[in-house]
C-alpha cells in the first residue's frame, strides 16, 4: 500500500514516519502541507513535531493547510489516518477526533519510554496487536494532556474508541489515562506516543511501534 | 509623498481557558508569585488577548465576522471560551 507522510513546516518526525511505513512494508510517500494533493495514497499520516511552531495552539494553523482539505475530506470517506503526536493535535484541532490535547500538568516537556496497553484492534492501524496487549512505546511531549467533557468521555469509552491507555504512571494528567483514541468509524486514530520511534532494536525501546505500520495489510479501503 | 490616512476599528477577542479545564501556565504564575513575595493570591488564570484593526467604521456586521474568527482560529471552544469588544475607532497612517 502506499501510504502518504504529511510535511508541515515545523514537523520533525516525517522522515522517521516514512522509515517505519518501509519497515512495516508500505511505500512511504512525501506529501506536503501546501498541495492540495494526495498524490493517490491509500492512507495517512500525520507526525509529530511542532508545526507553524506550536503558535496560538499545537495544530490549530495546520489544520487549515491545504493538504488538510484533502486529508479531511479522505477520511470522512474512510481513508485511515493515523495522527501521531502533533497529528494527534492536529486532527483534534480538525475535528476528526472529539477533545482537545493541553499542556502536561506537570507542566514540564516529558521523554521516557511508555508502557501502554492497546484496547481497541479493529481500527486499521492498530489489528495487528493482540486485544490488551501491553507494549513499551517513547513517549515525548509538552501538550500531551487529553481532555474532553465527561459524556465524550464515556461515549469514547462505551464505544470502544479508547485505542490505548497509558500504564503505570500517567505522564501528562491525560483525562482516564487516555494515550490514543479513534472516531466513530474507526478510521482515524491519534496517538500521543510515537511507534516510529519504535521499530527498530538499535534505536530504541524495542519494536513494539511496527504493529501500527503493518497493520493496515490486507485493510479493506473504503472509498 | 503624503501619508495616507485609513480608518480603522479595532476590536479585542479576549480568549480564557474553560475553568473545568486545568490551566498549568496559570498555576506556574500562582506558584511563583508567593517566591516574589506576592501573598493572598489564590488563583490564576491565563488567556490571550487579540487585537485586530479592520478597515472601516466599527459595525454589528464586522463584529460578526470577529466573532466568527474567534470561533473558527482564534479559539478552540473545546476547551477555551471567548468574548469580542470594539476597543475603538481611529485613522491610522498607512
Amino acid at each position: 500500500m502506499k501510504i502518504g507522510v504529511v510535511t508541515f513546516p515545523g514537523s520533525l518526525d516525517d522522515d522517521d514516519a516514512r522509515r517505519a511505513v518501509r519497515l512495516g512494508g508500505h511505500e512511504a510517500v512525501a506529501l506536503w502541507h501546501g498541495d492540495h494533493d494526495l498524490q493517490g495514497v491509500d492512507a495517512v499520516i500525520l507526525p509529530g513535531g511542532f508545526s507553524y511552531g506550536d503558535y496560538l495552539r499545537c495544530g490549530a494553523i495546520s489544520r487549515f493547510a491545504p493538504v488538510m482539505t484533502e486529508v479531511v475530506a479522505a477520511a470522512e470517506q474512510g481513508m485511515p489516518v493515523l495522527g501521531i503526536c502533533n497529528g494527534f493535535q492536529i486532527l483534534c484541532e480538525s475535528h476528526l477526533l472529539p477533545g482537545a490535547l493541553i499542556r502536561n500538568d506537570h507542566r514540564k516537556f516529558v521523554c521516557r519510554d511508555q508502557r501502554l496497553r492497546i484496547e481497541n484492534t479493529r481500527t486499521p492501524w492498530t489489528s495487528s496487536y493482540d486485544e490488551g496487549a501491553e507494549v513499551t512505546i517513547v513517549l515525548k511531549n509538552g501538550e500531551g494532556g487529553y481532555v474532553a467533557d465527561a459524556e465524550t468521555l464515556d461515549r469514547l469509552e462505551g464505544e470502544g474508541r479508547v485505542v490505548a491507555r497509558y500504564l503505570d504512571d500517567n505522564p501528562n494528567g491525560s483525562l482516564r489515562d487516555i494515550a490514543g483514541i479513534t472516531n466513530g468509524r474507526g478510521n482515524v486514530v491519534g496517538l500521543m506516543p510515537h511507534p516510529e520511534h519504535a521499530v527498530e532494536a538499535l534505536t530504541g525501546a524495542g519494536t513494539d511501534g511496527l504493529g501500527f505500520f503493518t497493520s493496515l495489510v490486507g485493510v479493506p479501503i473504503a472509498g | 509623498m503624503r501619508p495616507r490616512l485609513c480608518r480603522v476599528a479595532r476590536y479585542v477577542v479576549d480568549v480564557m481557558p474553560k475553568r473545568e479545564i486545568l490551566d498549568p501556565q496559570g498555576k506556574a504564575v500562582l506558584g511563583a508569585l508567593p517566591r516574589l513575595g506576592f501573598d493572598g493570591v489564590v488563583d490564576v488564570r491565563q488567556g490571550k488577548r487579540f487585537e485586530l484593526e479592520v478597515s472601516g467604521e466599527a459595525s454589528e456586521e464586522t463584529l460578526a465576522q470577529v466573532r466568527k474568527m474567534a470561533e473558527t482560529l482564534l479559539s478552540n471552544p473545546v476547551i477555551e471560551d471567548f468574548e469580542v469588544s470594539v476597543a475603538q475607532s481611529e485613522e491610522i497612517q498607512r
